[in-house]
Parts: structure tokens; sequence; C-alpha cells
């Protein structure tokens, strides 16, 4: 296990801060731990020496009531952290688990990403980035309690011992309500040991998620529910074209509505104000708008195709480049040349995006899910004039986020913040499903372009690649990072890193970045959504054209890489792979690794009147070690739907510079019928910790196109299927 | 002002009678449980009961439901099957963001009502209107049958 090797930290060489101060009868003690070494963003290091935390920065506070509320400096969008952070900070603070309490933390540099440097969800990363800091926070919190006990009665804090919430000596106890104050006051020790992995009582097993009573009782509180009063809500009419403006507008009709209060321009379209929703919504409608549509009003994504297809052809940027792929090629027993395509996408998470936005004159309130408070409280000051910590983001949750509300250009807060610096008064703006699926910020289109050589023994000998598509990262903050000599290292992850590359003498992958006006984003499992689809089909093909099982052949490819191993072998033995299938049933395999996890899933499929059923899937994880194994199933069966959904059905079009689709009637995402058995099993696994969120995603795809092609004989080289089978 | 029985009570509320109910219901009645998703009859987070009968209230003008039984997930923990279903989802931890999730217990408690023991094919026809882009499918279905089975 990494993180639980390094057992003990050296308080004196790091700073902490502790803070006392009474919040709703409660005392808060506030730690702050300084930024870990690794950061994404260049030029943020200096913070790491910084000995000075700016406040706000407590991770827990204890109440005289025993209660113990955690803060989360990462948002809870379904993935459960809400339950996964206070795990580690219970595990070694000892403390009474039913008085826990969660809240998402406010935006403030204290909260930024322990990896990434500013505060952020994503990436499938928190549990591994926090799993020193939250821990660390239980230890010293837990330390400073016996201190404190120690004083009062008057014995050696050796002798003391803690356990569900209290401080015990012999027969005598102590609540850590009771000891909070004095805790407060005590000298943070030079060192606290964190505990050996044997001695874990929370970590490692199934626990509920504290968030499940308040969404089961419909009383929890996402962006949509916020209700400040005198607030009104805003609709904005968007341009119908990516980049089009407002030339000139008719709000004659939208203010003889009812209701109506305002109508305002901001600088993505015009803004109805009214006393609700459904009043705004039809005072948008009713304006009148002259676009200026600009130069994509002759967007086609058909035609974008084509151009990447030729683009395919020419000379890209190297992303990886051993040997020379070209002449080794020219030597092989066969050659397979393949195109794969995947179509832009939408997010759209269940909660259609929403910002509500109160400006005062020296202080500005934001309510809403996001998966990017840093980024957001930047936008936010900007817009207003006011000073970032002026900025209070109050995170509730988020109906799903999926890299939507992760969003470096702020889209959706900063629009809203524009709607209430023209309007004044509280604003809650929000999207129809219609502006969701039409409103962009898309998983991008990509084609790929593989040709690839077999040796006699049917071993790839010699690999090309093409990839062609718009880069997430250009544009962003991440961009110097992410951005090496023009490739986008998110546009290529899974491919020019494959392990199954790392056994060929001679390949060469090359990148075309095509720049489009069409806003991009990461998708859940961001490049891999593409790339791990790619590889594990053209994989598949070469095991085919081998004529060899596609499991043994990924073995022999994959011998030196024990982690893929370790899950494709036991998602192969769950699946029963060596027994024949069903009559009608066709079995398929993938296996990717992504955010450090290791995937593999087995699909079994049938194709009725041209269309698939996806009956089974059995996946295997190898992440390291599982601190919620629970909500690491529940994470797997997610990504599963999600990907599944996409793989069938979903896409995102361009006609006439125009999206053509609209709602779930016609951006189609995956359905309780549609739903497979899902099994999820868990490799065992003393391993570097990895991402759960994500790294199911990518293998779903392929298992199902390889479980069609083993049954029907058609390559699914395109996503998705849709209507290709008919 | 139209006059609507939400949980029990009688509510005036300023809305107009084109009003989909799911507006009174949120923005005017205050009660933010029950969820817009799509408007148009897509995804179901919107579902209430109406004199027991699951709907889509973003799709249901107010007019449709003056002088009947609305129901909303705010009331389920005093609906004898609404209470089955609801710990049914706590004890498989079914929810993930949470925000269909009103709507999947509505659809969900509205199935059992009507039928003790659903098939698979049941709940597939049932519930595929309600769509979870979380992908809590598999629990919510292993939940309708352990609360059926509770009822049983
Ligand atoms: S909001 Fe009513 S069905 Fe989607
Ligand atoms: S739990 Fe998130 S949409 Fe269903």
């Amino acid at each position: 296990m990494n993180a639980p090797t390094d057992q003990s930290m050296n308080t004196s060489r790091r700073t902490f801060l502790k803070t006392a101060a009474f919040i709703a009868g409660g005392l808060v003690i506030a730690f702050s731990i300084p930024y870990a070494k690794r950061f994404l963003l260049p030029g943020k290091e200096d913070a790491a020496g910084d000995a000075k935390m700016p406040e706000p920065n407590a991770f827990l506070r204890i109440g005289t009531d025993d209660t113990i509320t955690v803060l989360l400096a990462h948002s809870e969008m379904g993935q459960s952290i809400w339950t996964t952070l206070p795990m580690l900070i219970a595990e070694e603070l000892d403390a009474d688990w039913s008085k826990i309490k969660v809240e998402h933390a406010p935006a403030a540099p204290a909260y930024a990403h322990t990896a990434y440097g500013l505060q952020i969800t994503g990436g499938s990363s928190t549990t591994w980035s926090e799993f020193d800091r939250y821990r660390q926070a239980g230890a010293l919190t837990r330390a400073l309690l016996v201190q404190a006990a120690a004083q009062k009665l008057g014995v050696d804090a050796a002798t003391l011992k803690t356990e569900n919430g209290k401080v015990i000596s012999g027969d005598q106890q102590l609540s850590y309500g009771e000891l909070a104050e004095a805790a407060a006051g005590m000298e943070t020790p030079s060192t606290v040991k964190l505990k050996d992995p044997k001695d874990w009582k929370i970590i490692g097993k199934a626990t509920k998620r504290l968030d499940g009573p308040e969404k089961i009782n419909g009383s929890a509180i996402f962006g949509q529910d916020i209700h400040i009063d005198g607030q009104l809500t805003a609709v904005v009419a968007r341009s119908p074209v990516f980049g089009g403006k407002v030339k000139s507008y008719d709000d004659s009709a939208a203010r003889k509505i009812k209701g109506v209060k305002n109508v305002v321009q901001v600088p993505t379209g015009v803004a109805v104000l009214a006393d609700n929703y459904w009043t705004a919504k039809q005072g948008r409608d009713a304006l009148k708008i002259d676009w200026d549509l600009g130069e994509n009003a002759k967007l086609d994504s058909a035609q974008m195709l084509e151009d990447y297809r030729k683009l395919a052809g020419e000379k890209g940027l190297p992303a990886a480049k051993v040997g020379d792929s070209a002449s080794a090629i020219g030597k092989a027993a066969k050659t397979i040349e393949a195109e794969y395509t995947t179509p832009y996408l939408a997010h759209s998470p269940m909660e259609p995006l929403n910002c509500t936005v109160r400006i005062g004159d020296d202080s500005c309130d934001v309510w809403t899910g996001t998966q990017m408070q840093g980024t957001d409280q930047q936008a936010v000051a900007k817009i207003t004039g006011l000073k970032p910590e002026q900025v209070k983001i109050h995170t509730v949750f988020l109906g799903g986020g999926f890299g939507r509300r992760a969003n470096p250009a702020a889209d959706f807060v900063s629009e809203a913040t524009h709607v209430a610096k023209a309007a004044g008064g509280t604003v809650k703006t929000v999207w129809t499903r219609e502006d969701d699926v039409k409103g962009g910020y898309y998983r991008p289109m990509y084609l790929h372009k593989a040709r690839i050589g077999l040796a006699a023994d049917g071993q790839p000998m010699a690999w090309e690649q093409a990839i062609v598509g718009q880069s997430i990262m250009l544009g962003t903050p991440f961009e110097a990072f992410m951005i090496k000599n023009g490739v986008d290292a998110t546009s290529v992850e899974g491919v020019a890193d494959s392990p199954y590359l790392k056994g060929i003498a001679d390949h060469t992958i090359e990148l075309h970045t095509v720049k489009a006006s069409i806003p991009v984003l990461w998708w859940r499992s961001v490049g891999h959504s593409h790339t791990g689809f790619v590889m594990e089909s053209l994989v598949d093909e070469a095991a085919h054209a081998a004529e060899q099982d596609p499991l043994v052949y990924r073995r022999e490819l994959l011998k030196n890489h024990p982690r893929h191993l370790a899950a494709l072998n036991l998602a192969a033995e769950k699946a029963g792979w060596n027994q024949p299938t069903a009559k009608g049933i066709g079995r398929g395999i993938a296996v990717h690794e992504s955010f450090g996890s290791y995937v593999a899933q087995v699909a079994e499929v049938s194709v009725e009147e041209g269309a698939v059923k996806v009956h089974r899937v059995v996946c295997a994880i190898d992440c390291g070690l599982a601190v919620n194994p629970d909500s690491l199933k529940a994470q797997l069966e997610s990504a599963i739907a999600f990907g599944l959904g996409a793989t069938l059905q979903s896409q995102i079009t361009f006609k006439d510079g125009q999206v053509q689709q609209s709602n779930f009637h016609d951006y189609q995402v995956l359905r309780m019928n549609q739903m497979p058995k899902v099994e999820v099993h868990i490799v065992q696994s003393t391993e570097k910790m990895g991402g759960v969120g994500e790294p199911g995603v990518p293998p779903i795809a392929p298992a199902v196109t390889n479980a069609i092609f083993a049954l029907t004989g058609k390559r699914i080289r395109s996503l998705p299927i849709g209507s290709q089978l008919a | 002002m139209v006059t609507l029985n939400i949980n029990g009570q009688d509510q005036q509320l300023d809305a107009p009678d084109d009003m989909p109910i799911l507006w009174a219901v949120r923005d005017l009645a205050q009660l933010s449980g029950t969820k817009f998703g799509c408007g148009m009859a897509q995804c179901g987070a919107c579902t209430v009961h109406l004199d027991g009968q699951a709907i889509r209230s973003c799709v249901t003008p107010v007019s449709a439901a003056v002088g009947k039984k609305l129901t909303t997930i705010e009331h389920m923990s005093e609906d004898k099957i609404g209470q089955v279903v609801q710990a049914a989802w706590s004890e498989i931890d079914v929810v993930q963001c949470g925000y269909c999730q009103s709507g999947q217990i509505m659809a969900a408690t509205a199935l059992l009502a009507n039928n003790k023991k659903p098939s698979d094919a049941d709940i597939d026809a049932a519930m595929s209107g309600n769509i979870c882009r979380c992908g809590t499918y598999p629990r919510i279905r292993a939940a309708i049958h352990a609360a059926a089975e509770k009822l049983a």
C-alpha cells in the first residue's frame, strides 16, 4: 500500500494552524496541512513553502454536543465522497460514526487539491489525493484531545486510549465534545502516528452513505432547490450557433407575461427574469432575437468527419515514436487497417445546470453545484470587481457532474453572475434540458486511423495510429502543463502510453489537433472514453486476425503488466470465459488502465432484429486499497451504465451550425430496460491507489462491441452502435 | 388562484391554469423534493402521484389536479408502501447523486401499489421512463424486489 507505509508524519516541518471559535454551539478546531509537493499547475509551487495558511481552513469541527463535522474539500456528486472522506478522519480520530456530520468546505486556498493545486473534484482523484490529508487531520485532532484529557485527569497521555468518540483512562471516560475546548488550546504535537492498516476499523469496510437519508426523503438540497427570499429565476436565450451574438431583440411580448420582472442582455444572450421558472421560461420563449450567427453558421459534423479523415492521412505531431513503423509494417505477415470514430457527447447530468448569485457592495454569494470552486470564485471576482476572498461559493449537492460542472471557463457560474449583475438582487439562473443538450462543453468527436503489422506468430510487430480531434486543454489554465510540443496529453492518453505498445519495437502515434469553435470539456474518463474503445477493439481485431482467443492473446501481450493481468484474469474467471456461451449470446472482453486503476470487463450480448441487448457485465478492478468497497462497486455499476448509454445510442451532431439533438428523446441515454446485470469484483491489492469514478467507463464499449463481433462477425468501428446492426 | 390538495392539505396557489404541477409544487408551494429533469415527460424526475397514480408533473397542468389528491416525495414517509420502499432504498444504498431518486421512489411506490410482486419485465415497463444518469438501475431493481418481499 503506498500511503499507509508512511505511518508517521513530522509535524514540526509542516505548519499546522489550529483555531478555535464557537459556531452554532460547537467548537471549531481548524487544522490545515500545507500543500503537497506535486502540482499540476506551473507557478503554484511557491505556495508549498508558504507557512501562513489563509482562513478558512478547517477540515473538521468538534461540537460540544459531540458532533464531528467533516468539511469536504471536494464536491459530492454521487461518487460518495460525502462518506469516504469522513471515513478517513473517523478512522484516525476513533470517532463515533453516528455523530459524524458533513459539509462542503467553502472556496479557499486551504482546500486546494493536494496534487493539482486548485480546488477541484475530478480526475477520479479525491480518495487517493486526500488519503493522507484527511487521516492526518483525524490523527492530529485525536492527539490534541488525548493531551487535553491527560491534563484534565492528571495522567500521562501515553496511558490513555481512544474509542468511539471518547478518551478512556481506566474506568474514566471523557467525550470528545467535553474535551474540544481544552484540546484547541493544546500545543500541536511534533509528530503523530497514523494507524497500522491492520488496526483499521472503518477503512476497507463497506460503509453506508451518509447522504442516503436526505436523498431518499427528498430533503437534500441541490442548486435547483436554492430558494432565497426575494430571488428571481432567470432563463437565458443563447445563440443557436456557437459564437453567435445578439444583434437586436424585441422583448415586448415577454414583458407582457404576468410575472415577468425583467429582461437583461448578457454576453451569452438575453435573460428573462420572473417570479418562478415556468414564467421565466415562457418569457424566454417569447423573445424575438435577431442573431448574428457568426462564422459557425455552416458547421456540419458529417463534413468535419470527412475533414478529419483527410487529416488522418497527413503527417501529424508525434505523441509516441519508437523505431521505424513504416518499414516494419512492410515486413509484416499480415496487416490490419482500420478507422474508428466516436461522436461529440453531452454530459447531461440529471440536474440541469443552474447557479444562484447575490451581489452585495463588498461581497457576493454564489450557490451552486460545482466541481471547481477555485476557478468559479476567480471568475465571479473578475465579473463583480470584488476580491476572490469576498466571493463566497456555497457548494450544494451536485445532481451529477461527469465533468460538466468542472469548467475552467466557469461558463454557467459566469453567466449567472452577469445576469445578477445586470438585474440586481438575487437571481437563480436555470438551464432547461434543451439548453443543456445544445449548450456545449462536449466530449470532442475523434477519428482514429490505425495500421498494425502482425508477425508470422500473430503478435503485433508494428503499430501506427493517427488521432484527430479537438483539444480539451487548449486555452485553459492546464494548457501549459498538459500540452507538450503541441500534443494534448488527454487526446492521446490510453494510446501513447498503452501497455500494448511497450512491447512493440516499431510504433508511431500521431495527433492532429483540430481547431473548432465547439466548446469541449472532459467527459467522464476524458481521453480514455475514446482511446479505450479504439485500443481494445484493435487488439481484439489483432487476436482474431491471429486466430487466437482474445483473452489468451491479451494475456501474452500484457505478460509484463501484472495489474492489467490481475483484473483481466479475475473478470475472465468470474465470467466463466472458458465455458461455452448460451445459444445466441456473444461474449467480449476488454481491459484498460485509467486514473491509476485497472479495469477489465466481460460483456454478454445478444442481437435480435438489429437491436443489441447487453445481458451481463462482469467487471474486475485493481485500484489498490478499496477504502469503501460498496461505494466502489456502485461507481463501477454507474460507469458501466454511463458508458453503455454512449456505446449504444448517445451522440451530438451538428447541421447548419446547430446541434441536432435537444432533450432525452433524441439525446438518448441508458434506461432501466437496457441495464445489464452487473457483477463487480475487487482485486485484493496492496498496489498504489487509483481512482474509481471514471475507470469503469473505458472498457464497456469495447467489451460490448467485441462481444458483438464474436456473435455476428460484424466489427463496430463507429460509436454509437445505433442502427448499425439493423 | 387554484386550490390544490398537496400531501393531504389544501393550498391556495397563485398559479395560472396551464402552469405544470411541477412548478406549482416547487416554486409556489416550495416543496423542492420533486425534481425538474427534462420538462417533457422524458426522464421521470418530476414523478408525483395524482390520486395514487404516477404522473409526470412537468407536463400536467395544475388544472388537471384540481379536486384530486396530489402526493409528493415529502409525504412518502407516511405512505404505507412508500415507507417500505424508502427502507429498501436505504438498505440497498441505492442513491448516488440523488437527483433522480424522488422520481424513482414515486414511480416504484406506484408500481408496488398496483402490482404486489413485479417481475423484472414489470419493473422495466414501469421504471424505464425514469432516467438515472448515475446508473443506479441495478440497485433500484433490487430495492423494488426487496420492498415487494417485505410487503408480501
Ligand atoms: S421533468 Fe418531467 S419527466 Fe422529466
Ligand atoms: S442518482 Fe444521480 S441521476 Fe440517479
